[in-house]
């Protein structure tokens, strides 16, 4: 998209010019609002980030009793539930799309587009009452005493099966991530061109080379796109990860195990915080969270902007 | 030798019948152009060779085409195969976004299972050769196909789909959307392609068709109104019709 100026003519009428200054202004005071809300949450962060420098950020340590603070648990309990999330989510989310675009017939694929849509409008907290009474404990009975029976040699599954934990907390954002990639999906699948998908007809592919050669490939960046905008409400999702993730700050190999994430050490302790240190380094947690999410979707419009370049 | 015979081909989008009745046979190594005006089934009648058409939802197709000795639309015949053996260049170059221009030649190849790096590497320069665009491009083998000029990409196109050697090409409108010098050029590139391939090609221009056809047929509303020698079309039209889409006094 290119950005375009508004030229104001010579004779312009005394109401557009108000209108004009009215959205300038409008669009100048959401670029404030951001700034302001970074500065405070700084400003708020500071005592902590001065008091522990830089090693806050690779700080383990979580202890209000002695006031040491370190970011490095949530970072790492947000990065790998994201994680999980992404890699659950992104292959059945496509697998969507293409099904609903290019193979479903049409009485079908529209009662199911909108259901995936409406996914997206199911509140937090009830797809983490459901994580909590429905999908920990079948996780506990069904999925995890298979994968650490099969997969137990890798230090990711092993450790008692207790269905709340990192796992479930990426099985709840994969789901929750699915209809914001799959629906971005599939406007992205729509636009590639008819020409592109005949050129691989005429050249005598089967639909799912013809998928493979111009729908695929034409939607790489646009993917990206729809991938990125998942992964970012999976980084800031609160409320779901909260109630299914165990809410214990500790860094553990398994998967199995209780985490913590930022959003939910937040969530868990900011109305408890009784020092001003242990606030204080709560909100550089947000801080760092916002950073995180900040540098995530920066490079993601970088990889986009690169290979829209290259094409 | 007759490579192609169509009988009694109609064609369908729902309700709306866009071909009726066709009959034409094409000899080997002949240029035949389709002209009419548009809307009156050129693109159908093309897509129907090589069982494109139905791809469109809702189309449909009846009647025998045969080439080589073989009816495309005989029960169990697959579409798949018989586009593999046809190729097929459109209005509109569209090479895929995301390959190289060596990928976007070797395509076809691929897809007929050849994966042989120095068979590639043949075939594809081979290919891109008969294109006229070997020269512009040998350097620049591994830079993404879309990063030509327009009339770079249709000899692009024309060469991926002469990739696999198919005995007939069919072309659809495909200089419109091109400059005069880039439509010069495949106008030569299609002359020098006959000695080898059979080529049916649309056009809305009268002036390329009598250059690079030696047949020509004239459709109108859907049906074949005229079909002969170039030469015969342009200066003894048979049908009033013909001479009048010809001579610029239609509608
Ligand atoms: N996808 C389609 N659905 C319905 N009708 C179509 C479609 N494509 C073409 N037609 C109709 O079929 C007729 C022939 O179209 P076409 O073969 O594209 O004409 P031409 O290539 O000669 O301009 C036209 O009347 C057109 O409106
Ligand atoms: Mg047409």
């Amino acid at each position: 998209m290119s950005s375009s100026s508004y030229e104001l003519g010579r004779d312009v009428r005394p109401s557009d010019l108000t209108f004009y200054y009215l959205l300038k202004g409008l669009a100048w005071g959401l670029v404030l609002l951001l700034l302001a809300m970074v500065g405070v949450i700084f400003a708020l962060s500071w005592e902590a980030l001065s008091h522990f420098g830089p090693g806050f950020f690779f700080d383990p340590s979580w202890d209000s009793w002695r006031e040491q603070f370190g970011a490095l648990t949530f970072i790492y309990g947000t990065l790998v539930t994201s994680l999980i999330a992404l890699i659950l989510a992104v292959p059945v989310s496509l697998a969507v799309a293409l099904f609903l675009n290019e193979l479903a017939p049409s009485w079908l694929a529209r009662p199911l587009g909108f259901f995936v849509e409406m996914l997206a409008a199911i509140p937090s907290i009830v797809y983490g009452l459901w994580g909590l009474f429905v999908l920990a404990p079948f996780l506990r009975d069904h999925v995890q005493p298979p994968l650490g029976q099969y997969l137990g040699f890798l230090p990711l599954f092993q450790g008692p099966p207790m269905g709340v934990g990192m796992l479930a907390a990426g099985v709840i954002l994969a789901i929750m991530i699915i209809p914001t990639i799959a629906s971005i999906s599939r406007e992205v699948f729509r636009s590639v061109p008819a020409t592109l998908r005949e050129a691989a007809l005429g050249l005598g592919a089967t639909r799912w080379e013809m998928l493979r050669l111009a729908v695929l490939k034409a939607s790489v960046s646009g993917i990206v796109g729809a991938v990125v905008l998942g992964l970012g409400r999976a980084l800031g999702e609160t409320m779901a990860v909260t109630m299914v993730i165990g809410n214990r700050p500790q860094i553990d190999w398994s998967l199995f195990e209780s985490g913590q994430t930022m959003a939910s050490i937040l969530a868990n302790q900011y109305a408890e915080a009784d020092s001003s240190l242990h606030l204080s380094a709560l909100t550089a947690v947000g801080f760092t969270l916002f950073v995180v999410s900040l540098a995530i979707n920066s490079l993601a419009r970088w990889i986009i902007w690169r290979m829209q370049r290259v094409n | 030798m007759e490579l192609i015979a169509v009988k009694k081909l109609e064609a369908w989008f729902g309700v709306f019948q866009a071909l009726k009745d066709i009959n034409l046979s094409i000899q080997e190594n002949e240029v035949v152009a389709l002209i009419g005006p548009s809307g009156c089934g050129k693109s159908t009648f093309v897509r129907c060779l090589n069982r494109l058409h139905e791809e469109v939802p809702g189309a449909r197709v009846a009647g025998e085409v045969w080439l080589d000795g073989r009816n495309i639309y005989a029960p169990g015949v697959d579409p798949v195969g018989v586009r593999r053996g046809v190729g097929m260049v459109f209005q509109k170059p569209n090479p895929f976004p995301g390959m190289s221009i060596y990928e976007n030649v070797a395509v076809g190849l691929r897809l007929g299972g050849v994966s042989k790096r120095t068979v590639l590497d043949e075939k594809v320069e081979q290919a891109l050769v008969r294109a006229a665009l070997w020269g512009e491009v040998k350097e620049i083998l591994k830079r993404p196909g879309t990063s030509l000029s327009g009339g770079q990409q249709q000899r692009l196109c024309i060469a991926r789909a002469l990739a696999v050697e198919p005995p007939v090409i069919l072309m659809d409108e495909p200089t419109s959307a091109l400059d005069p010098i880039s439509t010069a050029k495949i106008e030569e590139l299609i002359q020098e392609l006959k000695t080898k391939v059979t080529v049916v090609i649309v056009t809305h221009n009268m002036q390329q068709a009598a250059r690079v056809s030696d047949k020509t047929a004239f459709f109108l509303l859907g049906e074949l109104v005229e079909y002969g020698a170039t030469e015969e079309i342009f200066t003894r039209p048979a049908q009033e019709a013909t001479e009048r889409y010809i001579t610029g006094r239609f509608g």
